[in-house]
């Protein structure tokens, strides 16, 4: 590697164009922006995110189709035939919810396994500033990648079942569960973002992400079938945010579609709050 | 300027930066030395906001690092520590920074020319060698443009052409009335670049003043005696307030000399003085030779008592801050550490690892600076 020689001209600059602007929010937004895209987790991620999500709606669709009316399969047809999204992403976005967990823990807990937080927070000081930028962009561009997933996965879904199974979005909650879909991938991503804040490190926070969305629910499943119990159940975070892409909901949900989303957002807004405070007062 | 003021930080119970107070100056590079685990990095981490300081404060132009508008373009930081994600691109890196302080992306491309890596810039920062990601620091750090720049060990682990590089690189940014600290636990290397010195040890602020003063002040002034008469001698300098001490390795065995008559090390006496009594009573001298503290020798002076891992070592036989050439007497301060600083930065290392090592017994002994 050659050593260039300092010179004046090169280092100095005193009469560049850009030496009055004063940046803001905004290019902290787009610094993210450029963050998040330009590392190979991301594609990764959302590829894995696709094969998931769109890979298991064709597999549960097409296993259904395949086996119509074929032995023991009377329940599952019956069901297909009364909610046909619950067989196109019931599963679907259960297992897909992990990729934007994992997405959403490594724009934060990279930052430090790397060490380029230091770097990050030498351009961006005020942290609270530096975190929502983090938290607006990862929740837009994940929007969009996320309801391009769920509608993705609806139509693929319907355009294999559609020989038995009528479904359009225009059937009754059917665009509200699609959309709330993507949603709620979303909001589980940006949990597991708090969640990332929180604990620091990569391993860490997924375990707790995967343990807060599958190991959870099947231990408060095994309470006792109280009241007390069942509501307990119904908040918990998975429980209560995957009600938004459920369009008949087994039994008598004790939230809502958009209850139940809401439950998970103050999940969210609770958990980033405690996060940005600790950020805020740690050394970083 | 960078001003400190009573800094404090302590990690659980151990304290790291005590009640440090100092201010750096534009226009000059200012080094900031100390024994590893001095509290050199944690001050400068805590200058640039990156930890919360648990007394005191560090303010850059008079404002806290988290309350400057476009930071990075008021102050550049190097730091020891990796800062980079290792799978991101060396331009990426720069251009999201570049992005927080609403610089364009030709400024980006221009650094990477700068530090030569326009054709690596595209390459995943993870594959960069030491010296391409001290390169990719140094952009970072020069990216906006800054007046101050803090530079955290940046020598450290680089061949000889990149720490020419940073060396000019320093030198010509403060003669650009730029403010330059940079931290070092090398001597030779602040003895070459630093025009002012802090020093620091345990946290605490040892010395704060230019290159040479610490230098002269660190261990004071010795003068070497070889005389066949050293009782008499003795005596008169002890009369005149001085001390005179049988010097270390005072046969000059292994100095070439056939000259076996007793070696005195003399403090508190100036050699005029010495060669004035002598004279006056008679007495042959064969040497008299007045001894120049090197900066490593001023640095251990003032560090000794502070070195983590305490005296081990310090009281040994033989124990000198060996300074080159046999007639290192009477090369200039100057001259030794430079000649030093070429030769190489182990001497400086075996210093401040164990102050006595085997070889320098051997060598031609520039007099004990205790």
């Amino acid at each position: 590697m050659s050593v260039t020689p300092v010179t004046t001209d090169s280092v100095a600059s005193t009469d560049q164009p850009w030496q009055g602007r004063r940046a803001g929010f905004g290019h902290d937004m787009l610094a993210e922006w450029t963050k998040i895209r330009s590392v190979r987790s991301t594609l990764w991620t959302l590829i894995i995110a696709i094969i998931v999500i769109v890979g298991f709606t064709a597999l549960i669709s097409w296993v259904v189709v395949a086996n119509w009316n074929g032995p023991h399969a009377a329940a599952r047809d019956a069901r297909a035939i009364s909610d046909p999204t619950s067989i196109i992403y019931g599963v679907a976005i259960y297992l897909g919810q992990l990729a934007f967990a994992v997405l959403g823990v490594l724009v934060v807990t990279t930052e430090y396994s790397t060490g380029v937080i230091r770097a990050s927070l030498l351009a961006v000081p005020k942290r609270y500033t530096m975190l929502a930028a983090k938290v607006v962009v990862f929740t837009l561009v994940m929007l969009v990648l996320a309801e391009i997933i769920s509608f993705g996965s609806f139509f693929v879904g319907a355009l294999i079942l559609h020989n038995h199974v009528s479904v359009s979005l225009s059937d009754h909650d059917v665009l509200r569960a699609t959309f709330g879909a993507g949603l709620y991938l979303v909001g589980f991503g940006l949990f597991a973002l708090a969640i990332g804040v929180l604990i620091r490190h990569t391993a860490g926070a997924i375990s707790v992400a995967v343990a807060v969305a599958f190991v959870l629910p099947i231990l408060t499943g095994l309470l006792p079938d109280t009241s007390f119990f069942n509501h307990l159940n119904a908040y918990l975070p998975e429980q209560a945010g995957s009600q938004i892409y459920l369009v008949r909901p087994t039994g008598i949900p004790l939230l809502s579609a958009w209850q139940g989303l809401g439950v998970l957002a103050i999940y969210i807004v609770v958990l980033l709050g405690i996060g940005a405070y600790l950020f805020d007062r740690r050394d970083a | 300027m960078i001003e400190a003021r009573d800094l404090t930080k302590s990690f659980g119970g151990k304290v790291a930066v005590d009640h440090l107070s100092f201010t750096v100056q534009p226009g000059r590079v200012t080094g900031f030395l100390g024994p590893n685990g001095a509290g050199k990095s944690t001050t400068m981490r805590l200058i640039l906001g990156l930890d919360r300081p648990s007394g005191g404060e560090a303010t850059i132009d008079g404002k806290r690092y988290a309350d400057l508008v476009n930071p990075l373009r008021t102050v550049g930081a190097l730091l020891e520590a990796k800062s980079v994600h290792t799978g991101r691109s060396a331009r990426n890196h720069l251009l999201f920074l570049a992005q927080t302080q609403g610089l364009p992306a030709s400024r980006v491309d221009a650094m990477l020319e700068l530090v030569g890596l326009r054709e690596v810039a595209r390459r995943r920062a993870g594959g960069f060698s030491l010296g391409m990601g001290q390169r990719l620091g140094v952009a970072a750090a020069l990216l906006g443009d800054p007046q101050i720049l803090l530079l955290d060990e940046p020598v450290n682990g680089l061949d000889p052409e990149g720490v020419l590089w940073i060396r000019n690189l320093m030198k010509h940014l403060a003669s650009q009335g730029k403010t330059v600290l940079v931290s070092s636990h090398l001597m030779s290397e602040m003895a070459v670049t630093a025009d002012h010195l802090i020093v620091i040890g345990r946290g605490r602020l040892l010395a704060n003043a230019s290159t040479e003063d610490v230098i002269a002040r660190g261990s004071g002034q010795s003068v070497r005696v070889r005389t066949p008469d050293p009782g008499r001698l003795t005596a008169l300098i002890t009369a005149e307030g001085g001390s005179a001490v049988p010097a270390a390795n005072g046969n000059g065995e292994g100095n070439g000399t056939t000259d076996h008559a007793p070696v005195l090390t003399v403090t508190g006496v100036p050699a005029a003085r010495i060669g004035e009594l002598a004279a006056s009573a008679g007495i042959v001298l064969h040497e008299l030779t007045p001894q120049l503290a090197t900066l490593e020798d001023a640095f251990l002076e003032l560090t000794a008592d502070s070195l983590e891992f305490g005296h081990l070592g310090t009281d040994l036989p033989g124990e000198t801050a060996s300074t080159g050439p046999a007639t290192a007497g009477q090369a200039t301060a100057g001259q030794a550490t430079a000649g030093q600083a070429t030769a190489g930065q182990a001497t400086a290392g075996q210093a401040t690892a164990g102050q006595a090592t085997a070889g320098q017994a051997s060598q031609p002994s520039k007099g004990s600076v205790r």
